[in-house]
């Protein structure tokens, strides 16, 4: 039995879209400010810090999660994914970062990170999305500014391309 | 805001969790999923010695089919039994209610457990361990133990769960020969928190019908009658009986139409499911 004790800081290993990253976090440090400030990927935003807004979520081992609901210890050893991770090269966009930028699917793009890591893992689960689906889907995220319209407009856009690349066996 | 300082135990054993529990009692709390309990502690509403990570205790992610019941260990996130429902059709209320827990981002890190022991009144989980009579299966160095979900939930985020005592699983029964269901909900948005839910299962001659989001846990009650007005009349004194409260989200008297309105069409349906 490990036990962390409170008032100082602790080694958390993890895999970070393929790299091996070691760091230091008090045990009741969320994963959201892990990220940001210990190991510096600023990518994954902070909106409501309560798991409402959708803004942190990330993937962990597989399955998406609000890294601001998450503590840095409960990451140890998992495999993450964040926003960083999803562009193929630094000067190339995915196929649905691409289809966000054709649509105008982000103005402030405060919780674009979050959109668009969670439309992704949806995405490579479930191909053939409806476009009702991917409304309920992404219910789980907040947009004040941009409007859902371009934004379900991108994802089904980026569905049917990534069809085209990938045609289901 | 962000939490106070707590030590952190990684369990590896269900024997580490009721020592660490039988020590520190209200002071230490159980981590699962964190959908309720982060929140919580970032709000400073929960401010713990201890927070006791049960997600890494083999065993734990289990769900298995055992004498007439679904069986879900603590450490089983609500997309996980939304996925195994769907393949086994052994608990078809399971495939209602699940894609109405909270978004699929957080299904897939919220526990079932978790949800049952946080007891909140409009919580979808809950309201199936009541509609289903089905069991929590709690432990602690002194003793292993079944509550049945009505003697479970005591009142508004409160449970018969004590403070050195784990939730090991929880039980949901098999569907059996002969019965129907149905679940119907409505809040102001999809995801939210329920305004009133309705999940019913019909049996022989009976519907039992529970109802969330209105009294401060979960309410069941069984109804036989289904002449149309005695049934209407039934359902009223059920709306009155769950003694709703205005608050931000709605009146009581609106909760008492949705009881009446909703409970209904819920009892029609798991009638009609079931012939």
């Amino acid at each position: 039995m490990a036990r962390l004790d409170a008032a100082i800081r602790h080694r958390i290993r993890a895999r970070v879209n393929g790299r091996e990253i070691e760091a230091m976090a008090e045990p009741r440090m969320l994963l959201s400010d892990f990220l940001r400030h210990t190991i510096g990927l600023t990518g994954t935003h902070v909106g409501c810090e309560q798991g409402v807004c959708g803004a942190c979520t990330v993937e962990i081992n597989g399955r998406l999660a609000r890294a601001c609901l998450t503590l840095a210890p409960q990451i140890d050893g998992c495999e993450i994914r964040t926003i960083e991770g999803l562009a193929p090269a630094s000067d190339r966009l995915s196929v649905l970062q691409e289809a966000f930028r054709r649509h105008h699917a982000l103005q402030c793009g405060f919780c674009t990170a979050g959109i668009l890591i969670s439309l992704d893992h949806y995405l490579r689960r479930k191909p053939d999305p409806t476009e009702a689906e991917i409304r309920e889907f992404l219910g789980g995220h907040l947009c004040r500014c941009t409007g859902y319209v371009p934004i379900v407009a991108a994802a089904v856009d980026a569905a049917n391309r990534l069809r085209e690349v990938q045609p289901r066996a | 805001m962000k939490p106070t300082r707590f030590d952190y135990v990684q369990a590896e054993t269900v024997a580490e969790v009721h020592s660490v529990l039988a020590a520190e009692g209200p002071n230490a709390r159980v981590l699962a999923g964190g959908q309720s309990l982060v929140p919580m502690l970032s709000m400073r509403l929960a401010k713990p010695r201890t927070v006791i990570d049960i997600m890494r205790i083999p065993g734990f992610a289990n769900i298995s089919e055992e004498r007439k019941a679904i069986r879900v260990g603590a450490a089983v996130c609500q997309e996980e039994l939304l996925e195994w429902a769907d393949r086994s059709k052994s608990q078809p209320l399971l495939e209602m209610i699940l894609p109405w827990v909270g978004h699929a981002q957080t299904r897939s890190r919220g526990t079932v457990c978790g949800s049952a022991a946080h007891a909140d009144p409009s919580a979808e989980i809950p309201l199936a361990l009541f509609a289903l009579k089905g069991e929590i299966e709690l432990s602690s160095h002194r003793k292993k133990r079944r509550a049945k979900a009505e003697e479970f939930f005591t009142g508004l985020m409160s449970t018969a769960c004590a403070d050195d005592e784990l939730i090991e699983a929880v039980l949901f029964p098999v569907k059996r020969e002969g019965e129907g269901f149905a679940f119907r909900e409505f809040g102001r948005r999809k995801g939210d928190f329920a305004i009133v839910a309705c999940a019913a299962v019909a049996s022989g001659k009976t519907v039992r019908l529970a109802i969330g989001g209105v009294a401060d846990k979960p309410m069941a009650r069984e109804f036989s009658l289904f002449d149309s007005s005695a049934l209407d009349d039934a359902l009223d004194t059920f709306a009155w009986d769950l003694e709703a409260r205005d608050d931000l989200h709605a009146t009581a008297s609106y909760r008492r139409a949705l009881v009446r309105r909703l409970g209904r069409e819920t009892i029609e349906e798991a009638r009609q499911w079931r012939a």
